[in-house]
């Protein structure tokens, strides 16, 4: 096995491509456990943790632009207000010291259903950076992931960044699991409204092949929304929502949780979510 | 291949380290730290816990190379230096662990000293207030006591503040 330790990103980006097969590896926490596990051995791993591109952020035009590297310590501690759902999805991440090394960009590369960024970056919207010796593209989280551990990531690419839509209106993330730290999301949903289009955004986690959205929930909400007050929405309205968040999922039954408790769970978060909107709506999130 | 980085302030360096090897694999096999423990391999447990360039990270899921040029510190050096009779003193974390007999079979121990020392650094080592249980509970989320020795170990910690607090002196690293 090589380990290939690149320090600027021009170069992280040649390796990648002369060693497509080469497994990218940032803070370790999904690779290092299939290393130590033997269940997988790559030729060649490509250690993208000293090049310094990667761990930075800042504004883009409209986006935040986040480092697919910056680890989920500094989204919690640094970027609650600039990136509101995928904060409090990184705050649910594991433990401490995860948090520490862990990133959204190694959560794009696995590419497991289960990863708790995704809800967020598909509820609002975000573009995920992908970056080649070819060039660089921008491909909406939307479309990002095509199944377990499959993505649009083309072999000699790299996940370089995302970009997140300044938020316009309340965010919300919620997760479902066995212990309030260290678990896998059983499910997990996120609610992003935006006050100016007067739209919503759905992500549903943890419950298909891929993340999930539901159009038909977010029509609903976005026609039923008080977007003149954020009054809480009526009984039969949450429940509606619930109803079409839980359709939108395709769970399967694991270990982990049954698919019908899976589509309960979803159905839950989707109208606390729709409660905990207005009431920050109403505090003045818009 | 090599790998050369610091641990609690030495110069170290492990030979015909295998590419996918853990930070934990070389500090305990390679470098005789054995300090922090071995258990799940997989950053459940909390049991590897040692300091990356100031940092609290799982050892076990750090690859060898990534820890080049970087700073390490393991449980081994919270140990302050000799003591009056000649033995090493022990850290406040330590010390309080000791005390409220927040250690049973001593697997997880490690790990939770240097975790809880991190926190203290944190908070009242930055002059800030001592952190409450919620606080403590979460930075000690990560860290497993099969032994379930948990009431213990949130005196030790909350006792380890105080007396830091009260010293001013902050945490060890």
């Amino acid at each position: 096995m090589e380990f290939l330790s690149p320090s600027t990103f021009e170069d992280a980006l040649s390796a990648k491509s002369s060693a497509p097969e080469a497994v990218p590896i940032m803070g370790g926490t999904d690779v290092m456990v299939e290393l130590n596990f033997d269940r997988r051995r790559p030729g060649a791993l490509l250690d993208l943790s000293r090049v310094r591109e990667l761990a930075q952020w800042g504004p883009e035009g409209p986006y935040l632009r986040l480092g697919a590297g910056v680890p989920y310590t500094e989204i919690v501690e640094r970027l609650a207000a600039r990136a509101p759902a995928l904060a409090r999805a990184a705050r649910t991440v594991a433990s401490p010291q995860i948090r520490n090394r862990g990133s959204v960009g190694g959560n794009l590369g696995t590419a497991s259903p289960a990863g708790d960024c995704h809800p967020p970056l598909v509820a609002q919207g975000a573009l995920v950076e992908l970056a080649s010796v070819r060039g660089v593209r921008r491909v909406p989280a939307r479309a990002f992931y095509l199944g377990p551990g499959r993505s649009a990531r083309e072999d000699d690419e790299l996940v370089s960044a995302v970009l997140l839509p300044a938020p316009a209106g309340p965010q919300q993330f919620s997760k479902i699991g066995t212990r309030n730290a260290m678990v896998i999301a059983v499910a997990s949903f996120s609610l992003v409204l935006d006050a100016a289009t007067r739209t919503a955004g759905t992500g549903i986690g943890s419950a298909g092949p891929r993340p999930l959205r539901s159009p038909q929930a977010e029509e609903f909400l976005a026609a039923e929304f008080d977007w003149q007050g954020g009054a809480e929405p009526s009984q039969a309205a949450a429940r509606h929502f619930a109803e079409l968040v839980a359709a939108a999922a395709e769970p399967i039954g694991d270990v982990r949780g049954s698919a019908s408790y899976r589509r309960h769970a979803l159905s839950v978060m989707a109208r606390r979510a729709w409660y905990w909107c207005a009431e920050d709506y109403r505090k003045g999130a818009r | 291949m090599r790998v050369e980085f610091t641990v609690n302030g030495e110069d170290v360096a492990a030979e015909d380290v295998w590419p996918g090897e853990s930070l934990l694999y070389v500090l305990r096999e390679r470098l005789g730290l054995p300090g922090s423990k071995n258990a799940c391999e997989q950053g459940e447990c909390g049991s590897c816990t040692v300091y990356l360039d100031g940092v609290t990270v799982c050892a076990c899921m750090v690859a060898a190379g990534q820890a080049r040029g970087r700073r390490v510190g393991t449980v081994e050096g919270l140990t302050g230096g000799e003591g009056a009779v000649g033995e090493s003193r022990l850290s406040t974390v330590q010390e309080a662990f000791v005390e409220t007999g927040a250690v049973q079979c001593g697997f997880c121990t490690p790990g939770l000293v240097v975790q809880a020392d991190s926190l203290i650094a944190r908070t009242v080592g930055a002059g800030g207030p001592a952190p409450g249980d919620a606080e403590i509970r979460e930075a000690l989320a990560g860290n497993l006591c099969r032994c379930t020795g948990y009431e213990k170990i949130l005196e030790a910690v909350r006792t380890a503040a105080e007396r830091e607090q009260a010293h001013g002196t902050g945490g060890a690293r």
